[in-house]
């Protein structure tokens, strides 16, 4: 529980902390935030192991996060410092923790899926009951791979979990006008996958959902897909005010914040005083911004490093 | 035989390495529509060679998700313009990785397919697009010409941390020639002379190398002495060897099977253009593919693609270019 809302306030204090860099020009780029679906990345990664696999979306830090990084490597990576994730050769759009078995944020909408896919039969044809679970989106569910993916998954019984994000927009493009029937989970049924659909905004009920799809997927019952339910808080980057987005749907998920709800429980449920709370958030937000302190401080890589590392291609 | 080098490379390292395994359409029963993985079904097992349904741009994305977590996937694609399914796989992630990722992550993977023309396949069926993955960064480009040069190269393949296209030539798979016994690679980047002369170098690839050697005989009837330089990895190429090739005999003949048009071919020529000008004694000419798709009819399939004759005519003209002067 504890775990939950740590994780849930470190990727909000990421993303809040980095829009603010991109608005002093520190962050150059795309900056896609994932405010408001901390939920779905913080319960998925709470249900699996140090073994097991994740593949993210272009809205890749939240799971990033919820996958171990460390803050101090995130940050570094959007101020394009070597001392990043990627070394400041991937960014916000790719960045991933390799050591982590991340397969990464993916530039590609929808491409994730058959890498995660691919991690799944890795696993399988060496024995290993390591699970992958891919985040997808809606958007992405209307790309052709989306069913190819799933669809081999399911015919050779992989250990995988595609969990789609459905925060109802594709870039600006709704969801009612991608596609006819907007019960996304019913395309995994429709080619015999157990597949559900859930509220995306309670961490707790993403986290034993995929807890028991885990469990589904090492008894060899898998592939799930499970549909989370979502909204964005804001427009598709940061540049992108939003105004597309009705007012009174953005309050009711405003209204059942991911958020406030993992630290709800946590006080509702006695296992933390608000207070204690308070300081573990102001805990938080210190390790964001000496994370910034230091990548500020960190160098580049040179030019002549860069062309040393590129020189095989 | 090449089909059969290539099936012995792919056996020796699956019996060396548990992780190398293979997915294609029709590849695990059937063995292939070339014959390649006949056999390995019974050996390896169904965990290890498995068919899958038609959906190329996933498969080529699940090979490519094996190998970032470790594995060693071969992904067969029964034809090359299939491939362009998955171009996003290939292009904007196998390649990608890498560089993205800071040298962390690697994409050890492997994918095997056969273009050319030959017996009326059409356009479809038929295309040498070894040009398109030439020109992005981050891929090894492999295209053997010989059966021993495609197990040496294949072996060498799944042992590579970064994606290799292997493009093999539906024209080769019965081609017969020497493979030795035992324990046997060949590197990247190493071009093989694939004949030795003097008067005209001809740098030729995949099933334009047969070809060269006929025009090369044809050549040495008429007293004239012909190089014929096989790159067998067009990424990474063997630079040294096509300079130190035309040092040599001072003149170049480029054959590709492939359209004109943005080609391998005229990159090569650039290359020799800008690092051994001083040592051509003419023009570089390229034999290449009319810039067209591939025609159904066979006697115009034949008229898109170099014949023996257009080669001899190609290092005639670069042999008399002063005199024609």
């Amino acid at each position: 529980m504890e775990k939950l809302f740590t994780t849930a306030f470190r990727i909000r204090t990421f993303e809040s902390g980095g829009i603010k860099l991109y608005r002093q020009g520190l962050v150059r780029g795309y900056f896609h935030p994932s405010l408001g679906q901390e939920g779905i990345a913080t319960g998925a990664c709470a249900a699996i192991e140090d073994r097991d696999y994740i593949g993210s979306t272009h809205r890749g830090h939240g799971h990033c996060i919820a996958r171990g990084a460390e803050i101090d490597g995130m940050v570094a990576e959007l101020l394009q410092k070597r001392t990043g994730y990627c070394k400041g050769y991937g960014g916000s759009m790719h960045i991933a923790d390799i050591t982590k078995n991340n397969l990464g944020a993916n530039g590609i909408v929808g491409a994730g899926t058959p890498l995660g896919v691919g991690a799944a039969l890795a696993n399988q044809v060496r024995g290993s009951d390591a699970v992958t679970i891919t985040f997808t989106t809606d958007g992405a569910t209307n790309n052709g791979t989306f069913l190819e993916s799933l669809n081999l998954a399911a015919i050779w019984n992989l250990n995988f979990i595609l969990i789609i994000e459905n925060n109802q927009y594709a870039v600006s493009t709704t969801l009612e006008e991608a596609t006819r029937d907007t019960d996304l989970y019913k395309r995994g049924e429709a080619i015999g996958v157990e597949s559900h659909q859930i509220d995306g905004n309670d961490p707790l009920l993403v986290y034993e959902t995929v807890l028991d799809a885990v469990k589904k997927c090492r008894s060899g019952l898998g592939p799930v897909l499970i549909e989370a339910k979502t909204y964005r808080h804001s427009g598709h980057h940061v540049n992108d005010p939003g105004k597309y987005m009705p007012e009174e749907r953005l309050k009711y998920y405003m209204d059942r914040d991911p958020v406030d709800r993992a630290r709800d429980n946590l006080i509702k449920l006695g296992k933390m005083s608000a207070e204690e709370v308070a300081k573990l958030e102001e805990e938080i937000q210190q390790e964001f911004d000496a994370a910034v302190d230091k990548a500020k401080n960190a160098g580049e890589i040179s030019v002549e490093e860069f062309q040393e590392f590129v020189s095989a291609y | 035989m090449y089909r059969e080098a290539l099936r012995e490379a792919l056996f020796e390292e699956m019996e060396l390495n548990d992780e190398v395994f293979i997915i294609g359409e029709g590849i695990a029963e059937r063995g292939g529509s070339y014959k390649v993985t006949e056999g390995l079904l019974a050996k390896f097992g169904a965990l290890r060679v498995r068919d899958t349904p038609i959906s190329e741009a996933s498969m080529i994305g699940v090979g490519v998700g094996a190998a970032i977590a470790h594995a060693r996937p071969v992904v067969e694609i029964l034809y090359i313009d299939f491939a362009m399914l998955g171009m996003d796989q290939i292009v904007n992630q196998a390649a990608k990785f890498r560089l993205m990722t800071g040298g962390e992550g690697r994409v050890p993977f492997v994918l095997r397919t056969q273009g050319g023309t030959g017996g009326g396949v059409a356009a479809q069926h038929s295309q040498s697009l070894e040009a398109l993955f030439y020109h992005i960064p981050g891929l090894r480009v492999v295209m053997p010409s010989t059966p021993y040069d495609a197990k040496g190269l294949l072996k060498y393949a799944l042992r590579q941390p970064d994606p290799v296209m292997f493009l093999e030539h539906k024209h080769l798979y019965m081609t017969k020639g020497m493979v030795p016994e035992g324990e046997f690679v060949i590197e990247f980047g190493k071009a093989d002379i694939k004949r030795e002369g003097s008067d005209v170098t001809l740098i030729a690839w995949s099933n334009m190398v047969p070809r060269t050697l006929e025009a090369a005989e044809a050549l040495a009837e008429e007293g004239i002495s012909a190089e014929v330089l096989d790159p067998r990895t067009l990424v990474p190429l063997d630079k040294d060897a096509i300079l130190a090739s035309v040092a040599k005999t001072n003149r170049v003949v480029i054959v590709q099977e492939a359209v004109r048009r943005g080609g391998v071919a005229s990159d090569i020529a650039s290359i020799i253009q800008q690092e051994a000008f001083y040592d051509l004694d003419a023009p570089v000419e390229i034999v290449a593919g009319m810039n067209t798709p591939i025609p159904f009819n066979l006697e115009l399939e034949k008229a898109s693609v170099p014949q023996t004759a257009d080669i001899v005519a190609a290092a005639k003209s670069v042999l008399h270019a002063d005199k024609a002067a």
